[in-house]
This record gives structure tokens, C-alpha cells and sequence, in this order.
């Protein structure tokens, strides 16, 4: 028998698929217009929601039975907001560019309508290990369409792939940029990453029919 | 003659029913509806047809800018040879513009921006209709003339190719394809092309053929628009006169230029009952409203020669209609039927603001000193809320005048009563 059950392996591999928390749920659409520019910092950013959402939904299961229902939301804010501390000071510590780049939608992760959503939806009503590959799913599926985004937009709109020059220098006019190619700025703006994700919602939508929202 | 051509039909015919309900049967109407009308009849309901189909349309379209483009080509080649050999003093039209050098650089330069438009926008619009499984839309076939015409010369071939492959997808067939795009295709390639390729579309040496290779050179001439020599508050260094301006014999877009040909072009699409007149009206009095608004902030003197703003805020309010793509906008862009409003009362709103908000952008617009294409989409967005409320004030006045109305005494028998409280 499989590390995980059939039902427990739904947890984490729906979330990535037929109901990705951005491309189907639409949550979480801020951020991902906002830090896709370069991949790297989707890797981070998906790393960081990994983490928070992972760990917040194990602890939101573990005090489900003790949380008083009016004062939820409170408690809710509270777990994720420290862990998004302890996020955003690791990365001061250990990557400090990258956490300026990142700027302030690391503290944002706080807003993030996924783990608020998870929480409520999942966390509040299920136990720690089923909570835990709930959130480590939903991350993963959150993570997956930032890296796709990121991989796009850094391709095209600087010719990079985590900072290595893949299509030649533009200056120097090597590689690809010796035929005439150039960068498109439009990929750097953050509308570009809405055209990109409703681009890869429309893709998913045509190959499984079953998701399209009747009106 | 006759006989010939109705064999070519007939055997079309035939070959179009070989090809019905197969997979190719839209690419294969698209070319046949091209040639000929289809032989296939309505068998019930009305069997009314009007003329003036979508295809009809479009061309009547493709008409008005047919002399757009013919001047844009000789232009081309114009504005080439002064940027090279200096403006020709007592400059006549036969001699200096109408020349074979001049259209020569039109066809090497133009056509091709033509062709590409055309080309790969169709082949987009079969592939959606192969897809799609339904006719291939004529909505393409404006689009493809307005693109070349609204780009700057030197715009490299597969720039444009990518922007219209996206202004095609994005702006038009995710909506459903023609007649359900929100954005004018045109505009969008447009606007895709300036914000993904900024240095191919300002500054001043993109508008004059080869202009890029001669920068820096001994004798090199700028291409500097006038809205860029006037953002720069280098109006005096301008040498256009003002008939220069309306004729067109200035640089800019490929096709924005001719004002003349543009407002008989205009009236052409007017008089065929094709464009709104609302719209073109309203659009130019929006302009010259902000025009004057500025041409009076300057006469009080708040805006004082040093600010980087006088240039374009000082220049004279009718002039804004006569450069740069205004009057392209207003004319071919800003009546498009499917993006714009569509209520009589709202057009007057919609192009009123077109106008105003394109000399607004102009003036405050730090990158780009043309607001046209901006203000045109930007009011795209807004059509669909512009009519909502029209037909919600039209529907509103009813109901007031319906509680208003006073019946009259002969067609309420016995409800004198009723009628004294209303009246009263």
C-alpha cells in the first residue's frame, strides 16, 4: 500500500488539478500578479505559502476543539500572521535581496484568501494529517500556476530563467537577440500575469469540460 | 465573360457541398463567400434580406481608408527622402510627393506592414473557425487595414505579427470572436505593441523610414512628430506649417496623417449610413473643449513657459485635430460598431469623452505624447456602462411620465374621483 490512501492522496492532487485554488476557486489572484515577474520569487513565494499554509492548517486543526466560534477569525489571524513573521524574517536573514523584492507581499500572505479559505473550509473541521495534506495540496496547486505565470513572464519579458541569460544577451546581441528578437516589456507589468493566468484557466477549462461554470 | 464565371461558381458550389460538415468546411466558405454570395436560401421565417450585411460593411469601411493608405505609401517615401536630402523648398505635390521614388519606398515598406496584418490575422480567425466549427467572421477584415496604418513605419514585421496574434486572441476571440470583443482588435495590437516594444513605438526616430540607422549619423535629420517636438516645448524648432498639419505631409503612423483624406473619408462613412456622426461629432467637440480648456489655463498664466507641460497645453486647440492620430481615431477607430456605444444618447457621451480624454492624456502623459488609441480603449471599457444608464434613465423618465400622465375625463368613465386625486 501507497505512503498515502486514495482519499488522502485526493487532498493534495486535486487542489493541483480540478480545483486549483487560482484557476478554478479564483483566490489568491493578487499576489500572483504581483511577484510573477521573476521566477525566483514565485519559487519563493510558493515556498513560503507552502510553509505557511502546511503549518497553519495543522495548528488550526489541533486547537479546532478549543476555538470559541465567535472569536475564529481572531485566532485564525493570529496563527498566520506568525508564521508569516517567521517566514519574512528568515528570508531578512538568509536571502535579504530576494525578501526586497518581495517587498511587502510577503506580510500580504497574511490576506491571502487560499489560507483564510483552507482554514475555515478544511482546518476547522477535519484532523491534523488530513489538514496538513490539505494544505500542503492546496499550496502546491497555489505554487504550481506562480511558477507556470513566473516561467512565462521572465522568458518573455527578460529573456532569463531564474537570472541565467538562456535566449543570449540583448545588449551584446547574442543568442536569439542576434536575429532581430527583443523582450517584451508588457510581460513585465503585472496585467501581463492576468492575461497569462486566464490564459492557462481558458487551456484547462477546454481540455476538461466538466469545469466550465454554466450560466 | 458571364459564362465562365458561372462555371467557377458552379464548380465551387459543388465542391462546397463535397465539403459540408467536414472539419474544413468553414475555410473553405470563408474563400467561397469571398467570391460569391452563397447559394444556400432561408426555407422558413422571414425571407427578408438587407444588403448591407456585415461584409457590406466592412468594405464600405475598407473603402474610406483605401486613399488613407495610398497617401500613407507616398508619404512614407516623402518623409525618407527629406529626412535624407532636407526639406524641398517651394514644395509642390506633383514634384516632391507624387513621385515614383516616394511610392517605391511605400510598396518595400507599407505592403509588407499590410500583408503580415492580413495574413497572419486571417490564418488566426481560420484556426478559431476550424476550432470553433463555425464561418469565419469578417470582423478580421477592417482590423487588418487599420493595424499597418495606426503603426509606426519601421515596426519590424514579427513585432507586429506577435502583437496581432495577441490583439486577435486576447482582444476578440475570447470574447466569443466579432461583435462580442469589448476592445477594438485594432487598438489592442496597437496598445500591446507600445507597451511591449516602448523604444519601436515612441520617440523621435521610429516614424521615418530608417530613421534608427541614420540616428547619430553627420546629416541626421530627426523624424521628431510634431506632439514630440511640442512635448519637448520645442515648438520653435518645428518647421510644419499648418497646412502641412491637414494635408498629412508630416511624420507619424504610417496612415494618421492625411487629416484631409481622413474627414472624406469620414463623411464618406457618414453619408453610407456606416459610422455614427454622434460619435465623430461629439469626439471632436470633447477635444476642442480640452484643448480650450488648456489654451485658457495658459492665458491665465498659471502655466508658465519653463513648465514642461506648456508645449502641448499652449498649442492652439484646433490644431490638436490635425496631428498626430486624433482624427484617425475619431473617424475609423472610435465608431467601431461593436465597441462603441450603442444608444443615440450615449454616443454623445462616449465620443464627447473620447476627445476630451485623448487631448488630456496628450498633455499630462509623461511617456507618450498621443492619448488617442489610450482614450479610445479606455472608453471601450466604459460603452456597456454608458448605455446601461442611458436605458435606465430612458426607462426612469417613462415611469415619471406614466404617474404623471392625466387621463382623460372620456377615457375614465366613473373614476372622476381617482382622476382629482392625481391631478391634484
Amino acid at each position: 500500500m501507497a505512503l498515502l490512501t486514495k482519499k488522502d492522496a485526493k487532498l493534495i492532487s486535486d487542489p493541483l488539478a480540478d480545483n486549483n485554488p487560482i484557476t478554478i476557486q479564483v483566490l489568491g489572484i493578487c499576489s500572483a500578479l504581483a511577484i510573477t515577474a521573476e521566477l525566483k520569487a514565485s519559487i519563493v513565494m510558493s515556498v513560503a505559502v507552502i510553509f505557511v499554509l502546511g503549518v497553519g492548517n495543522v495548528v488550526i486543526s489541533l486547537m479546532r476543539n478549543i476555538i470559541p466560534s465567535k472569536i475564529r477569525i481572531i485566532v485564525q489571524l493570529i496563527v498566520v500572521a506568525t508564521l508569516v513573521i517567521v517566514v519574512d524574517q528568515v528570508l531578512k536573514a538568509f536571502a535579504y535581496e530576494l525578501s526586497k523584492t518581495l517587498s511587502v507581499f510577503i506580510g500580504l500572505i497574511i490576506t491571502n484568501c487560499i489560507i483564510m479559505g483552507r482554514f475555515e473550509a478544511f482546518a476547522l473541521g477535519n484532523g491534523p494529517w488530513r489538514s496538513f495534506l490539505d494544505g500542503i495540496g492546496n499550496a502546491l496547486g497555489y505554487g504550481v500556476i506562480l511558477i507556470i505565470v513566473g516561467f512565462f513572464r521572465e522568458l518573455l519579458g527578460s529573456g532569463t530563467l531564474l537570472g541565467y541569460k538562456v535566449l543570449g544577451d540583448p545588449i551584446a546581441k547574442t543568442g536569439l537577440y542576434a536575429t532581430g528578437y527583443e523582450n517584451n516589456g508588457f510581460m513585465i507589468i503585472p496585467p501581463a500575469a492576468l492575461i497569462v493566468v486566464g490564459i492557462i484557466i481558458w487551456v484547462q477549462r477546454s481540455r476538461n469540460k466538466a469545469l466550465i461554470e454554466d450560466h | 465573360m458571364s459564362d465562365k464565371k458561372l462555371t467557377l461558381k458552379k464548380r465551387l458550389h459543388i465542391i462546397k457541398h463535397h465539403f459540408r460538415g467536414k472539419k474544413m468546411a468553414p475555410a473553405f466558405n470563408a474563400f467561397h463567400t469571398f467570391l460569391f454570395t452563397p447559394d444556400e436560401t432561408t426555407h422558413s421565417g422571414s425571407h427578408v434580406r438587407a444588403a448591407d450585411d456585415l461584409k457590406r460593411t466592412m468594405n464600405t469601411v475598407i473603402m474610406a481608408l483605401v486613399p488613407v493608405l495610398l497617401f500613407s505609401m507616398f508619404n512614407a517615401g516623402y518623409q525618407h527622402y527629406s529626412a535624407v536630402n532636407g526639406f524641398p523648398e517651394n514644395f509642390s505635390v506633383m514634384e516632391h510627393f507624387l513621385t515614383w521614388d516616394n511610392f517605391w519606398i511605400g510598396i518595400i515598406k507599407v505592403l509588407p506592414l499590410v500583408a503580415v496584418s492580413y495574413i497572419v490575422g486571417l490564418t488566426v480567425e481560420f484556426i478559431f473557425a476550424v476550432i470553433k466549427g463555425h464561418e469565419v467572421e469578417e470582423g478580421y477584415l477592417v482590423t487588418g487595414m487599420l493595424v499597418p496604418l495606426i503603426v509606426p513605419i519601421d515596426t519590424p514585421l514579427w513585432m507586429l505579427a506577435v502583437a496581432v496574434v495577441f490583439g486577435v486572441v486576447i482582444g476578440k476571440e475570447v470574447f466569443g470572436g466579432t461583435g462580442m470583443n469589448i476592445l477594438n482588435p485594432a487598438l489592442t495590437i496597437r496598445a500591446f505593441l507600445f507597451f511591449a516594444y516602448p523604444t519601436w513605438m515612441s520617440g523621435d526616430k521610429v516614424w521615418v523610414y530608417e530613421a534608427v540607422e541614420r540616428a547619430g549619423g553627420p546629416d541626421a535629420i530627426s523624424g521628431e512628430t510634431i506632439l514630440g517636438y511640442l512635448a519637448q516645448n520645442k515648438a520653435a524648432e518645428m518647421s510644419y506649417s499648418v497646412s502641412d498639419m491637414f494635408w498629412g505631409f508630416i511624420p507619424g503612423s504610417v496612415g494618421e496623417t492625411p487629416t484631409f483624406l481622413i474627414l472624406l473619408g469620414g463623411l464618406f462613412l457618414i453619408f453610407s449610413k456606416i459610422a455614427s456622426w454622434r460619435i465623430m461629432l461629439s469626439a471632436v467637440i470633447g477635444s476642442l473643449v480640452m484643448g480650450l480648456i488648456f489654451n485658457g489655463v495658459v492665458d491665465a498664466g498659471w502655466i508658465g513657459e519653463t513648465s514642461k507641460f506648456y508645449g502641448l497645453m499652449s498649442f492652439d486647440f484646433w490644431k490638436h485635430l490635425i496631428v498626430g492620430g486624433l482624427a484617425f481615431g475619431i473617424v475609423y477607430m472610435a465608431t467601431d460598431p461593436v465597441t462603441g456605444a450603442q444608444t443615440n444618447r450615449g454616443k454623445w457621451f462616449y465620443g464627447f469623452f473620447i476627445g476630451f480624454i485623448s487631448v488630456l492624456i496628450r498633455v499630462f502623459n509623461p511617456a507618450y505624447p498621443e492619448g488617442v488609441f489610450l482614450a479610445i480603449l479606455l472608453m471601450n471599457v466604459f460603452a456597456p456602462t454608458i448605455d446601461h444608464y442611458v436605458v435606465r434613465g430612458n426607462v426612469n423618465r417613462r415611469m415619471k411620465r406614466l404617474k404623471n400622465a392625466t387621463i382623460l375625463p372620456e377615457d375614465s368613465e366613473g373614476k372622476e374621483k381617482e382622476l382629482q386625486v392625481e391631478t391634484a
